[in-house]
């Protein structure tokens, strides 16, 4: 083919550069042609459907309308997300399947909702994602909590009580677990004297003759200790207080301690700096419904009374 | 000379300038609406600027870049709601200077992380992460206890917050109008002139790192975090009503 041939069959920009070098002057490709008119199309819809131009201080609001309930009334709005949200909300399809169970969970008592299969399927199954939304970043996504920090929820030990009612008591209203720092109270030589009283209770192997006088300074008014834990330092539920003569730790790490030294350290530790913990408050957050469905999810996770 | 496309072509200048006109007027319409159209932020009660100490937070906050992870704007989408609770109002961002929406989400949303956790779980979270969510991927941030909390500008950083907006207030008259708008406590945290000592009153009453010896970064930016998105009492309004205002 000729050059004189290529000249004739596209135009070019009319530059030659190193003599026979050209540009091409096509035209655009007709499907971009196509789609950038489709697009103008598109848009021209699109300003007739929704909420687009601002007029004055208004806007124009499109055809679209969408309904929901408020205030016990039908209202109808232009289209935009929020009304497209709460009608979501009241009438999506997994709203809707969702709220005959929340339905039937907010109608049942605790012995119920325990005894029904299908409703336990249901808590099981929210259950995992409130938990893992609301729960987990403190207790872990298996409950099984970090301790010193955050209690393990999937041991029968509790300190605030493990019944489904007592559960759903800490998650809807919270709980401040306190414990005094007894550094001011106690010398050194006294903290382990008390320490070593604690580690006998749970079975462990101490210096008697410190446990002993542990003893008294836990069952007298030296450390008052009997006031929470019990003479029997068996706890309180109404205090959160732990029970002292399970082999159950929540706070000091006493089971990884390697020997008696460090278990007498990890205890004396938690009795020198007290404790203050904090279960935050749920009824502000959660629905009354997901407070119960929570409820019964941990108290299902193994250690429930 | 006659217009053609050519001479925009073959125009450089031109040409960037004519692209910035037609992209600007996209956006010119998109937004300069916002600042007059009633509505746009919406009527509720209890948005209030941050008090000095969490104000200093979240001078931390976007030091750290915290934005760059998480985002601070929960859309009006059922799976939002359900996972991290009522959508975000214009309102409630209305005192942000910037704000911190954000773009990205790697870690969640902390727009109502406020009162979620403990304090105590932020303590331990902020510095190592691992130790309470182990499939996270947080770095530490061990240096926040370790900081002093530097105030010794937060006057400073409240006027220049003043300047585009935020009611703090200096002379008699602002206070007065504060008192009236967010009740005395709150007006008497938003003043300029006692704001060092403001920050450290709440410091020490919320005791916010657990360690009453020293005032932290990490007292400032829990103080911060406890209070996203605690603002506004959603239990006042009927879900209608923030769509009234669209």
């Amino acid at each position: 083919m000729s050059d004189k041939h290529n000249e004739q069959a596209v135009q070019t920009t009319g530059h030659a550069w190193d003599g026979d070098l050209q540009e091409f002057n096509n035209p655009l490709p007709r499907w971009w042609v196509w789609a950038f008119y489709a697009s103008v199309a598109f848009a021209v819809i699109y300003w007739i459907l929704y909420p687009v131009w601002p007029v004055g201080r208004d806007y124009t609001k499109g055809v679209l309308k969408v309904s929901y309930e408020s205030n016990g009334k039908t209202v109808t709005s232009h289209w935009n997300t929020r009304a497209v949200y709460i009608e979501d909300m009241q009438k999506g399809e997994e709203a809707l399947k969702q709220k005959a169970y929340l339905d039937k969970v907010a109608k049942a008592s605790f012995a119920q909702i325990l005894s029904d299969p299908e409703m336990m399927a249901f808590v099981r199954s929210i259950g995992k994602g409130l938990f893992g939304d609301n729960c987990a970043a403190c207790h872990g996504q298996g409950a099984s909590g970090v301790i010193g920090k955050f209690p393990n929820l999937v041991d029968d030990s509790w300190l605030w009580g493990g019944s489904v009612e007592d559960i759903h008591r800490t998650i809807r209203d919270g709980h401040a677990g306190f414990m005094p720092a007894f550094r001011e109270t106690l010398n050194e030589e006294e903290l382990e004297q008390v320490a070593s009283y604690v580690l006998s209770l749970s079975g462990h192997k101490v210096d008697p003759a410190k446990a002993e006088a542990g003893s008294k300074i836990f069952n007298g008014q030296k450390g008052g200790c009997h006031y929470c834990h019990t003479h029997q330092a068996k706890g309180m539920k109404s205090v959160g207080s732990a029970n002292l003569t399970d082999a159950v730790w929540t706070i000091a790490d006493v089971p990884d301690a390697p020997d008696l030294k460090g278990k007498l350290a990890a205890v004396e530790q938690v009795i020198r700096n007290g404790v203050q913990r904090r279960m935050p408050a749920w009824r502000d957050r959660l629905t009354p419904e997901q407070i119960k469905l929570l409820a019964v999810y941990v108290h299902e996770l193994g250690g429930g009374k | 000379m006659k217009f053609s496309h050519e001479s925009i072509e073959i125009n450089a200048g031109l040409l960037i300038v004519l692209t910035l006109v037609a992209i600007s007027i996209g956006g010119l319409v998109e937004i300069v609406p916002l600042f007059y159209i009633p509505g746009t932020v919406e009527k509720v009660d209890g948005v209030r600027p941050y008090t000095p100490l969490e104000q200093a937070g979240r001078d931390i906050y976007t030091r750290e870049g915290c934005y760059l992870c998480h985002s601070q704007m929960i859309r009006p989408f059922r799976d939002e709601k359900l996972r991290f609770g009522h959508y975000s109002l214009a309102a409630e961002s209305q005192y942000d200077h910037p704000f911190q929406w954000g773009s990205k989400r790697t870690g969640p949303d902390l727009a109502r992380v406020g009162k979620k956790y403990s304090n105590a779980w932020h303590v331990q979270h902020l510095k190592a992460p691992r130790s309470v969510v182990p499939e996270s991927i947080m770095p530490n941030y061990p240096w926040l206890a370790e900081n002093d909390l530097d105030y010794s500008d937060i006057a400073d950083r409240m006027r220049a917050l003043k300047k585009v907006g935020v009611p703090y207030s200096e002379t008699e008259a602002e206070y007065q109008a504060n008192v009236k708008k967010f009740g005395k406590a709150m007006a008497d945290q938003l003043n300029i002139n006692l704001a060092g000592e403001n920050l450290l009153a709440q410091a020490e009453a919320g005791n916010y790192d657990g360690n009453r010896s020293r005032l932290s970064e990490l007292d400032a930016l829990i103080a911060y975090l406890q209070v996203l998105g605690t603002m506004v009492d959603f239990k006042k309004y009927d879900e209608g009503y923030f769509a009234e205002f669209r």
